[in-house]
């Protein structure tokens, strides 16, 4: 569980995140909404420590990750698996080696055991025949796979996705979402997910925080957003053409 | 960001890319991977340059040596000692600020971009110094291999040039490469490669880690990185000469 107690992130005059506070529960998949600019990267970047936060704790399993020293941060990053939005896989690597990575640099594996993980992690996202190839020779919707394959080989506790299914087509979006959801109850994960992709927010959205010019404007799950009253949330999701009638039909 | 701050944060930079590294084996890996990147892919470039610097070096003393009272060998001499002290370590090293200096901007700024270093970070990996410190390493080792060569092509380009252009017969021009020549020279040659080689890379490293921006920022800063290290390695040239050669 990740627990956020009144996190307050400013950038010189300007107030980024004004009091937010939420827990975000292992085994599903949390979610954070919001436009463009309201916050939301800046709040995942503050809960994996990219960023520091003025004010507030952030709390891993009852650990606060704000008053934790250089040291003491960087054991805990070893429980944390991160997807970027573009991947972020290493241009230089291979897909097995870009997996291997975090084996070798903090795994006591031997190199039988650490192929074989990697092999296995490759395996659960499907894309165990593209191990030799590197991220520019494979497609986007593989290298997210590749990036989610890298976030879960050292058996994380927390996994942090940035925008996962941003730049793919729909039917892949999907399959990336419901991979990530499948692995977070696989592996009671506490799982935080940043989009603004209404289709991850129905399918996935067990837990959403929505965020509207740096505050926490809603919280809730996928099946209230349907009855919210709340204006802010409503203009956002029920933006489009599609949404509308949805709402309109339900 | 202004000067004084930029030599702050470059101090401070530099403090995180020198500490220990997190797996030796990894890290050894590193710097033989850096070896090959930043050395052995340079030799063509140092050894074509080194060769044709030498070899104009040799014409234009011969050329130049009007006076009958003169000995060819000087034509020798003047090409051993223009490339041992200055040729080889300085020059070279502007080519190599260029060459690999813009590599390694390009590189380590992609990489800020794209979130890889970011990935680093998430991860627990000390970025600056997982990706910097294998590459100063290697070019302090290498580098002080590629002066050698450059002056051995040097030496031979010269050669070949007077020998074609008949301007000095080959037992002149190797006696006066042999003449009056002064071990000290070379020690004070490879102090000022050993700089060189640190600029060469911590500069463009700094450049390239501080980006922020698209690829039109890791441009500029493979620029900007470019004309600092090559303004450093002037200025390093000039003082390292007034303190060693006084």
């Amino acid at each position: 569980m990740i627990e956020l107690k009144n996190i307050n992130k400013s950038f010189g005059e300007l107030d980024v995140l004004n009091d937010i506070s939420i827990q975000f529960e292992a085994g599903k998949t949390n979610l954070i909404i919001g436009q463009s600019g309201s916050g939301k990267t800046v709040l995942l970047k503050s809960i994996i420590g990219l960023h520091e936060v003025d004010n507030g704790h952030i709390y891993y399993d009852d650990r606060d990750f704000t008053r934790m020293n250089f040291s003491e941060k960087k054991l805990i990053r070893k429980e944390m698996g991160m997807v970027f939005q573009g991947g972020a896989l290493f241009d230089s690597l291979s897909v097995e080696e870009n997996v291997r990575f975090p084996l070798d640099m903090f795994s006591e594996m031997s190199e039988d055991e650490k192929r074989e993980r990697v092999l296995f992690c490759l395996d659960r996202v499907d894309i165990k025949k593209a191990h030799k190839l590197f991220p520019a020779e494979i497609s986007g919707g593989m290298q997210k796979r590749v990036a989610i394959a890298r976030a879960i080989a050292l058996n994380p506790s927390y996994l942090f996705c940035d925008e996962p299914n941003s730049g793919l087509d729909p039917v892949t979006a999907i399959v990336i979402d419901k991979l990530i959801q499948e692995i977070t109850k696989e592996y009671n994960m506490t799982t935080i997910i940043n989009t603004h992709d209404m289709n991850s927010v129905m399918e996935i959205g067990e837990k959403i925080l929505f965020i509207n010019k740096g505050l926490k404007a809603w919280e809730g799950t996928s099946d209230m957003i349907f009855d919210t009253e709340n204006k802010a949330l409503n203009n956002f999701v029920f933006a489009s053409n599609l949404f509308k009638k949805i709402k309109k039909e339900i | 960001m202004s000067f004084i701050e930029n030599i702050g944060r470059y101090i401070l930079f530099l403090n995180r890319v020198f500490s220990k590294p997190e797996r030796g084996k990894v890290f050894f890996a590193q710097i033989i991977k850096e070896i090959y990147k930043l050395g052995v892919n340079s030799v063509g470039i140092v050894v074509i340059i080194s060769v044709f610097m030498g070899a104009v070096i040799s014409l234009q003393t011969a050329y130049n040596l009007v006076n009958p009272l003169l000995p060819d060998y000087l034509v020798g001499y003047t090409t051993r000692e223009s490339m041992i002290l200055e040729f080889s370590s300085t020059i070279v090293g502007l080519i190599l600020a260029g060459k690999v200096g813009s590599n390694i901007a390009s590189e380590i700024g992609s990489m800020r971009v794209t979130e890889q270093i970011d990935a680093l970070e998430i991860m627990g990996v000390n970025s600056a110094s997982y990706l910097i410190f294998p590459k100063i390493i290697a070019a302090v080792f290498i580098n002080p291999f590629l002066y050698v060569l450059s002056v051995f092509v040097g030496i031979m380009g010269g050669l070949l040039a007077s020998y074609m252009a008949d301007t000095v017969s080959i037992t002149d021009f190797l006696y006066g490469v042999q003449f009056g020549l002064i071990p000290y020279y070379i020690t004070y040659s490879l102090i000022k490669t050993l700089v060189f080689a640190f600029i060469i890379t911590s500069v463009p490293s700094y450049y390239g880690y501080f980006v922020s921006g698209g690829a039109l920022e890791v441009g500029k800063a493979s620029t900007k990185a470019v004309v600092n290290s090559s303004i450093l390695i002037l200025l390093a040239n000039l003082i390292l000469t007034q303190i060693l050669l006084k």
